[in-house]
Order: structure tokens, then sequence, then C-alpha cells
């Protein structure tokens, strides 16, 4: 009886934190459609890559199995320079200067 | 062994952990969504992911390692990598939009 609690505890703490993942991604999804400017929709796909890469942990942590973990940092990875890329694209017109 | 076995002291905590990630998540991705200026906006998404990453991570690790029976602690890499590549995304972009809207000439 302990052990089901505890289970459907673990349970209902992943199902909310999936639930809560995928509505800041909608969020996200939304300002980045509708952002007034060019910095708006870089904010906007950088929270959209980490919600993204939370909503694969959580599988991860629910399915028990270490592929979720390889996925998560390659987002992480990318995400980043992508990220940084546009970023330096708005502030200098260029990404890599020569 | 799965996640319907876990022993109490790491699903407890595991379960706090993970409902505080997406509270946090939700609630800067909500920022991101209502605040009126960039500036305001710029704030909300980059607190709430990076303490968001941290909570889900620490859940990860708690659960991994309970699984195991043996100390995993490899999820810390994204943990130090999110909070390492945060801020620097942060630093640009505030930048990029302070020359975007003439706020400051350098």
């Amino acid at each position: 009886m302990k052990a089901l609690m505890e289970f459907a505890l673990l349970e209902f703490a992943i199902g909310f934190a999936q639930l809560c993942f995928v509505l800041a991604m909608l969020c996200a999804a939304y300002r980045l459609f509708r952002g007034p400017s060019a910095q708006d929709r870089v904010l906007a796909l950088d929270t959209f890559y980490i919600n993204g890469m939370l909503t694969l942990l959580v599988l991860g942590i629910r399915s028990a199995t270490t592929v979720y973990f390889d996925v998560a940092l390659l987002i992480a990875l990318f995400g980043f320079v992508g990220s940084v890329a546009l970023a330096k694209f708005l502030l200098r017109g260029e990404v890599i200067e020569p | 062994m799965n996640v319907e076995t876990l022993p109490a002291w790491s699903a407890v905590p595991a379960a706090i952990l993970l409902v505080l990630g997406g509270l946090c998540t939700l609630i800067g991705s909500l920022g991101l969504l209502r605040l009126e200026q960039f500036f305001q906006r710029m704030h909300a998404p980059s607190m709430g992911t990076t303490l968001g990453t941290g909570c889900v991570l620490a859940a990860s690790v708690l659960v991994s390692s309970a699984l195991a029976n043996r100390p995993i602690v490899h999820e810390i890499l994204i943990t130090v990598f999110i909070v390492i590549t945060a801020p620097m995304t942060a630093i640009l972009l505030m930048r990029a939009a302070a020359k975007r809207s003439g706020a400051r000439h350098e």
C-alpha cells in the first residue's frame, strides 16, 4: 500500500511536470510566431529548446532509460550554438567575422 | 527494476523536485508571454528555465541512482552546461537588443 502510494505520487509528479513543460512550450511558440521584434523570436526559440529538452528528460525519468539523456545533451549543445549564432547576427550583421 | 519499485527516499524528493521544476519553468514561460517590453521579457525565461533545469536534473539523478543502486551523476553535465551558457545567450541577446533599439551607442 505504501509503495503504491509513492508510485502514484511519482507518476502524478511526472505527469504534472510534462503538462507544465508542454504549456511552457506553447507560450514560447506563441511568442515565437507573434514576437514584435527579432530578438523576441530568438529569446522565444531559446526558451523553446530548453523546454523541449526538459520534456525529453522527464520522459527519460518515466521510462528509466539513459538514451534520452544523450538526446537532451545534444539538444542543449546545438540549441546554444544556434542561439549564440542568431544573437551574434543580430548584434553585428554577420556570424563569422573576417 | 523500474520506476514502480523505487524506494521512498528517492521517490518523494524526486516528485517534489519535478513539481517545483515544472512550476518554475511554466512561470518563466508565462513571463515571456505576458510581460510588456523586451527588456522585461528577458528576465523571466532565463531564470525560470535555469531553475527548472536544475530541479529536473536533480530529480533525474535521484531516480537513476536509486534504480542502479549506485550514484550516477552524469546528469550534472547538462546542469553545468546550462548554467554556463544561459547567461552568455542572455548577455549577447541583451546587447543585440540594446544596439537595435538605439538605447546605447558603443
